[in-house]
């Protein structure tokens, strides 16, 4: 096998970018999102020679396609792939690398690389990216030898989506894409991963024996189940096992839609802004099912209050979250689908403890402390409107995406998620902006559904370019913009914590006097930016809607056209997500009004 | 604080040694000491940890190191018959004492003079940690010019981390019992 620094001109040598798009679609990938550069141009030039079989989607910012990849990824299950050049195309993919990685979701992200010659030489464009990304990434990779490319690319897949899926990095300096070998490769080398064992992690019949007698010995048990669930496709095996069992479930907001959120059964999300009833279940109860999830703060608040009365079972597919928030009475190394699978097959009637008390008790926490919102008069609060949005479209399998703060909270706790991958959320980082793009993947993923990514005005800035990428690419997002002018979490926060001191938390010009909260309530004539000028600037249509007797109709003719659609809804910036448990504390802080 | 040694056998490849300490780094982790060199395969090398925490803290690391794709095996050596060592140069004055004191010292501890000076020899000694440690000590008044001391190194008695060992299928967590059918 002889390497070549340049492309010969004998056609049947292959280079090592025609090598790892091959590898690309030996994978089953039919979508990438890239953005091209000067490392990277022969990647995109092999990409132009498979166009049949891989769609090659051009986002208007690098980061942009990172989270347009997470959409395709969370919503199939499948691994997402986004590609960028060097240096800056490559840190602009940092921050949705770290994202997939602490949301656990599978994707590729591959960079293109100065030439190996000046590695280390601040050449132009340079960026040590595998260094940058070793914390926020599963695996990462840097090809220096053109023969190691097949072999590269089928490990990261490996790796991606088994085991905890997550990012892995693939680093291409310029002069290994251009390299050549002169024989056909093969696409489906061995790999050499001896450290990696994601296929041993199997339940074993007394542990699912053991879930069972402590579920037979319980009175108040509840489920706690996450992301875990959702993405070992486990949903249909948890639905059935928790109907079985008659046991209350609480989800986290990456749990959302793992369990149908308009059962009798479900106490909805639990944690920070979950509903009263689910955590002062959680407090109450007296075991504690844990599904693929880890403890998160968000979810715990005070740790040493946090399920204190109960033994606890964690089941998880990383032996590092056992134990590492909490201390597990019976912990399981094991993907969460076969242990419910386990529990199903050895489940029987005797196991199934008397809850009539317990689900008594829930139902009065239930009664007393609803999901609840105001009457607004003719304004359309937040909750009203991702309300209407969930029965106008509840019948059309929608995928609902989300940025970050209130707009996010309220999205989790109003619209009813029936179904898993349906909900997308960047619920671990917490990113602003990553709605749009999210919302972007799914179409492409899905050209016939209806994707809706439910917005707030700071996050919407944050990748607006990529309502470029809508227009041009052809992509029908619907996107429901509540805009209160404010970034409404924080001015939440500031609310109730800093005596309403408005510390930059208003998004329109400084010499206004909601910039240092003295505003009337009311929203201007013209609202700042014009986000329907905006949408139209770059092809999207777009209305402003204001009066709540005309938002039903605002709205269906949003979801009823064939192309993408921005609607700008002005909300009262007064609306607080509530419940609310104070970061570090217990259910006995909980905000209700 | 307890110390607890660990031993890693992981992929000898660039960027493992940094994928590894920056793990640890970022994860706030107690490490006193760290030692890497190549194996009986060149391929792979083993690290030795000495880590100071509890044995949650011990726990962690080795799950948190395991999870790491280059990394084969991590072995805990809690409660394991193990011998340590470590080593160390030193470079010691003899201008106020002479060698022959210094020389005698060594001896006991069976420290090997590996260069003469002028006025200062230089002593190599391994060891456990404690007789390391009391060498200095003995040293300190003859006046220590430098020292420079590796990190630990470890092997079991009777369990092995060999290459061909850590390279076999690893066991399923809970091997007394038979697998589900799923």
């Amino acid at each position: 096998m002889a390497i070549v620094e340049r492309p010969q001109t004998k056609t049947q040598t292959i280079n090592g970018a025609e090598i790892l798009v091959r590898g690309l679609i030996r994978q089953g990938v039919d979508v990438i999102f890239a953005y091209p550069g000067g490392c990277s141009m022969p990647l995109h030039q092999a990409l132009t020679f498979h166009r049949d079989e891989i769609r090659t989607i051009l986002p208007r910012h690098e980061q942009g396609g990172g989270f347009a990849a997470q959409g395709v990824a969370r919503t199939t299950g499948e691994v997402g792939v986004c590609m960028a050049t060097s240096g800056p195309g490559a840190t602009n993919l940092v921050t949705a690398i770290a994202d997939a990685k602490m949301d656990s979701i599978p994707l590729v992200a591959i960079t293109g690389q100065v030439p190996t010659t000046v590695i280390g030489t601040d050449a132009f464009q340079e960026t040590p990216i595998v260094e940058i990304c070793r914390a926020i990434t599963k695996a990462h990779y840097l090809i220096t030898d053109v023969r190691d490319t097949a072999r590269i690319v089928k490990e990261a897949f490996y790796i991606a989506r088994t085991g905890r899926p997550g990012p892995v990095l693939i680093d291409f300096p310029k002069n290994v894409q251009l390299a050549t070998i002169d024989e056909e490769p093969d696409l489906d080398p061995p790999m050499n991963l001896p450290g990696y064992h994601p296929e041993i992690r199997k339940p074993t019949s007394t542990q699912i024996r053991e879930i069972l007698a402590a579920i037979r010995e319980s009175k108040k048990p509840i489920f706690y189940i996450g992301g875990g669930v959702v993405q070992s496709d486990a949903s249909e095996e948890f639905t059935k096992f928790a109907l079985k069992t008659g046991i209350p479930v609480a989800t986290t907001v990456m749990g959302i839609g793992a369990f149908p959120g308009d059962h009798p059964q479900s106490l909805h999300m639990l944690g920070m802004h979950g509903t009263a009833y689910s955590n002062m279940a959680i407090a109450e109860a007296d075991l504690l099912i844990a599904l693929g999830v880890r403890f998160d703060d968000r979810v715990t608040g005070k740790l040493d209050e946090f399920a204190k009365h109960g033994r606890i079972i964690h089941v998880d597919i990383d032996p590092s979250e056992l134990h590492k928030n909490k201390k597990a009475h019976i912990p399981i190394v094991g993907n969460v689908k076969d242990v419910l699978h386990g529990l199903n097959a050895l489940v029987s009637d005797d196991d199934i403890p008397e809850m009539d008390a317990w689900w008594r008790q829930l139902n009065e926490w239930r009664d007393k402390y609803p999901l609840k919102y105001r009457d607004s008069g003719d304004f359309i609060i937040p909750q009203y409107a991702i309300d209407e949005l969930w029965r106008q479209t509840k019948d059309r399998d929608a995928y609902v995406s989300v940025g970050v703060g209130q707009h996010q909270m309220f999205a989790a706790q109003f619209y009813k998620f029936s179904k898993p991958r349906r909900w997308l959320s960047s619920s671990g980082l917490g990113t602003m902006g990553f709605g749009l793009p999210a919302a972007m993947g799914v179409q492409a993923a899905f050209p016939d559904a209806l994707s809706i990514d439910i917005d707030g005005d700071g996050c919407m800035l944050m990748n607006v370019q990529e309502l470029a990428t809508l227009s041009c690419e052809k992509l029908p997002v619907k996107i429901l913009l509540l805009n209160n002018q404010h970034l409404g979490m924080v001015v939440q926060w500031e609310d109730r914590f800093h005596e309403g001191n408005r510390a930059h938390t208003y998004l329109g010009p400084i010499d206004h006097p909601e910039a240092v909260g003295a505003g009337d309530g009311t929203h201007y004539e013209e609202t700042y930016p014009n986000f329907v000028q905006i949408a139209k600037g770059f092809g999207v249509e777009a209305s402003q809607v204001r009066s709540k007797k005309e938002f039903p109709a605002a709205l269906a003719k949003m979801l009823a056209y064939p192309g993408p659609y921005l609607l700008d809804v002005l909300t009262p910036y007064q609306e607080h997500v509530l419940p609310m448990i104070p970061s570090g504390k217990t259910v006995k802080d909980i905000i209700l009004e | 604080m307890m110390k607890h040694v660990l031993s890693a056998m992981v992929m000898n490849q660039p960027g493992v040694l940094a994928h590894i300490s920056g793990m640890l780094a970022s994860r706030a982790f107690n490490i006193e000491s760290l030692a890497v060199g190549e194996t009986e395969r060149p391929d792979f090398s083993r690290i030795t940890f000495v880590v100071a925490g509890d044995n949650k803290v011990v726990d962690q690391v080795r799950k948190q190191l395991e999870k790491i794709v280059t990394v084969v095996k991590v072995m805990d050596y809690r409660d394991q018959d193990i011998l340590e060592r470590d080593l160390m140069l030193l470079k010691v004055s003899t201008v106020d004492s002479g060698l022959s004191k210094v020389k005698e010292l060594a001896e006991i501890f069976r420290a090997k003079i590996v260069d003469v000076g002028q006025s200062h020899v230089m002593i190599e000694l391994s060891g456990p940690e404690r007789k390391i440690d009391a060498f200095i000590d003995l040293m300190r008044p003859f006046g220590i010019l430098e020292l420079v001391r590796t990190g630990r190194i470890a092997l079991a008695r009777e369990v092995s981390l060999s290459v061909e060992d850590a390279l076999k299928p690893p066991t399923p967590f809970d091997t007394s019992e038979v697998e589900i059918e799923v």
